[in-house]
């Protein structure tokens, strides 16, 4: 039987690749220019049936409809915001991806960025390294995390173990979701708007969609306020950026945590010189252990394709 | 007192109370009003001499920051009753002496207890995550030259050794646990109340631990109390969280251990000469580090004051002590 020729869109993960290189039939598209991809597609589109997409390049529906033996997307990652599932429905495409196994990281990334950003933990080694504590003397004080509302948007796997560990600080638990959750005691709000106005710490952690596309805007900034903290570890394109890199240099906005922005890897320069800004270069899943994990669930995934097994996490 | 107190009572009739080391400003303007302080800092008198001129029938001192109760000044206290300290680490006060003589000593109590363990746990999710190391990336315009942050590690799952399992350290546990960490400790005592795994010396913790996380108090016994073989034995890609006291870590030999590999990384926000802190470590993006701000917030302040006016009011009331440090 003819190898899966798979195609592998970015430079995601060195174990990855190998892999994909020893199980199957490997094409790196990032190895040709952006220009001459397109042409790349053609050439190898007898051979190419899968393709494993990343964050940064997924599988739109220019690249499917080059495809014409496509059977399966493999996402590296559970944000599918990359994958036109509209496409691969009418195609007969089937998509899997990486969910459950990101769930602890990106949750303990959100924690982290609050506290960073509230304990000015980035700015203070900062100022330690340039030599201002011998200089200057000591910092400020910065604000207190334990005990503060925490709104989750997004009540999914990585927003209740967000909860879970914000509970952990003796934080009170607030969300905003498509739907109430019952089984939860958390409070509920059925908009952003009043999400942002009752809490003081709120973390974006729903899937990117039309709808979702710029729901922290300049008023749910306002409504988080002066004293209130944004952690973003969902997509930059969540946040109208513009409007928040605004209200962080007018003081309108207390501090923000932000692992994702609206153009990676470009992150706007006004943010560099504040201190309670905390910018990561979209890290919410990138430890060895759960990059091995999702890894492995790709391939298992493609293996399971490949020889008629259920597939282990398939998106629809 | 007059039995038709003023409201406002005469700067007289406030109980003295010597202050040694500044105040922070709001923490002394709120407790004026109550208390008539003795301050030394403002006389141009060497403090000896200033306490043997004027504190002979001083009661209660309110010790701010590290100024050290030694034996030299408790010798010209003789009627010094209450040593009310403003930190949680009691480490500058002869307390052996205090207990000789008599005077009872209170500490911060839980006032720092929740900013601590929260500071620690942020060091910790910093060190495994590279936030401050990839966020100086990002600020220096690598993202897009140079791509991808280097991969971190996982905190769920990793064994976090904890040493002094007192208010903080029990703290830092139950927030861990949220995250799936397995806790294990190192007190002087074992608790029998807590579930965790314990053991009776730091080298045995620190070889059954992923991550050591250090909150007891310093003391003659826990001086160096991370030496070279506690550090051999959390390995390489080990990582050490100091929220104590930076005399609590051998310093020289931790920047060793750093420098060729043997342990993984650390969050320090206390050294052992602060702010003097090892030039080696500025190089190193697998260390946080911080300049003693654990406890440094509002709340924590806010804490603070009413804990010591607590003490202090309860101390010229004849009344227990709300946070009397016992042995």
């Amino acid at each position: 039987m003819e190898s899966l020729g798979v195609l592998l869109t970015a430079r995601i993960d060195p174990y990855l690749e190998a892999e994909l290189d020893r199980r199957f039939k490997l094409f790196r598209l990032w190895e040709l220019p952006p220009a001459q991809r397109r042409e790349f597609l053609r050439e190898n589109a007898e051979a190419i049936r899968a393709v494993v997409g990343s964050p940064a390049l997924g599988a739109d529906a220019e690249m499917i409809d080059l495809l014409p033996r496509l059977e399966i997307v493999a996402n590296f990652g559970v944000g599918l915001d990359k994958v036109d599932l509209r496409r691969c429905r009418d195609r007969g495409v089937r998509v899997v991806y990486t969910p459950d196994v990101v769930t602890d990281d990106t949750a303990d990334l959100a924690i982290g960025l609050a506290i960073a950003a509230m304990r000015r933990i980035c700015d203070s080694d900062r100022y330690l390294r340039d030599g201002s504590w011998k200089g200057k003397g000591d910092y400020k004080l910065t604000s207190k995390f334990s005990g503060k509302t925490v709104g989750i948007l997004g009540l999914g796997r990585i927003g209740q173990a967000v909860a879970k560990r914000a509970e952990g600080f003796g934080c009170p638990i607030c969300y905003c979701s498509r739907s109430e959750k019952r089984h939860t005691n958390y409070k509920y709000y059925p908009s952003v708007l009043e999400l942002a106005a009752n809490c003081q710490v709120l973390v974006v952690a729903c899937p990117l969609t039309e709808e979702t596309h710029h729901i922290i805007n300049r008023e749910v900034i306002d409504a988080l306020g002066p004293n209130g903290v944004l952690v973003n570890v969902g997509r930059g394109p969540h946040v109208d950026e513009c409007e928040l890199v605004s209200a962080l240099l007018d003081g309108q906005l207390g501090a923000a945590g932000l692992d994702v922005f609206e153009h990676e890897p470009h992150v706007p320069e006004q943010l560099f010189g504040l201190d309670n800004v905390v910018l990561v270069p979209h890290i919410g899943t990138d430890t060895l252990e759960t990059s091995k994990a999702m890894a492995d669930l790709i391939l298992e995934n493609l293996e399971a394709h490949v020889s008629n097994r259920p597939l282990l996490t398939p998106a629809f | 007192m007059s039995d038709e107190s003023p409201p406002a009572e005469q700067p007289q009739q406030r109980p003295e109370v010597l202050l040694l080391g500044p105040l922070v400003p709001f923490l002394d303007a709120a407790l004026s009003n109550k208390f008539r302080f003795l301050k030394p800092c403002e006389s141009s008198l060497p403090l000896l001499d200033f306490l043997a001129a004027h504190a002979v029938s001083v009661r209660v001192l309110l010790c701010s920051g590290p100024s050290p109760v030694d034996g030299d000044v408790l010798a010209r206290l003789p009627a010094l009753e209450l040593v009310v300290a403003s930190s949680a680490g009691v480490d500058h006060i002869d307390l052996a002496a205090c207990r000789r003589l008599g005077i009872s000593v209170t500490n911060a109590g839980s006032a720092f207890t929740d900013d601590a363990a929260d500071y620690a746990v942020g060091l910790l999710i910093d060190i495994l995550h590279h936030i401050s190391a990839s966020d100086r990336y990002v600020r220096r315009g690598l993202w897009p030259l140079k791509g991808d942050y280097p991969l971190g590690s996982k905190l769920g799952g990793k064994r976090v050794g904890i040493v002094g399992l007192g208010s903080i350290g029990s703290a830092i546990a139950k927030r861990l646990e949220a995250f799936g960490c397995p806790i294990l400790y190192h007190s002087r005592t074992r608790k029998p109340s807590v579930s965790y795994k314990y053991f009776g010396n730091v080298r045995d913790l620190a070889a059954e631990s992923d991550i050591l996380i250090i909150s007891c108090a310093l003391t003659a016994e826990t001086f160096h109390i991370i030496d070279k073989q506690v550090m051999l034995a959390v390995g390489k890609r080990g990582i050490i969280i100091n929220v104590g006291r930076g005399a609590l870590i051998d310093e020289k030999e931790l920047v060793k251990c750093l420098m060729q590999g043997e342990i993984g990384g650390a969050g320090l926000d206390v050294f052992e000469n602060e702010p003097v802190v090892p030039e080696e470590l500025f190089h190193m993006d697998n260390v946080v580090l911080s300049s003693h701000k654990a406890i440094a917030t509002p709340e924590s302040f806010r804490n603070l004051f009413d804990l010591v006016s607590a003490n202090l009011e309860a101390f010229f009331s004849n009344q227990p002590m709300v946070s009397l440090i016992s042995e």
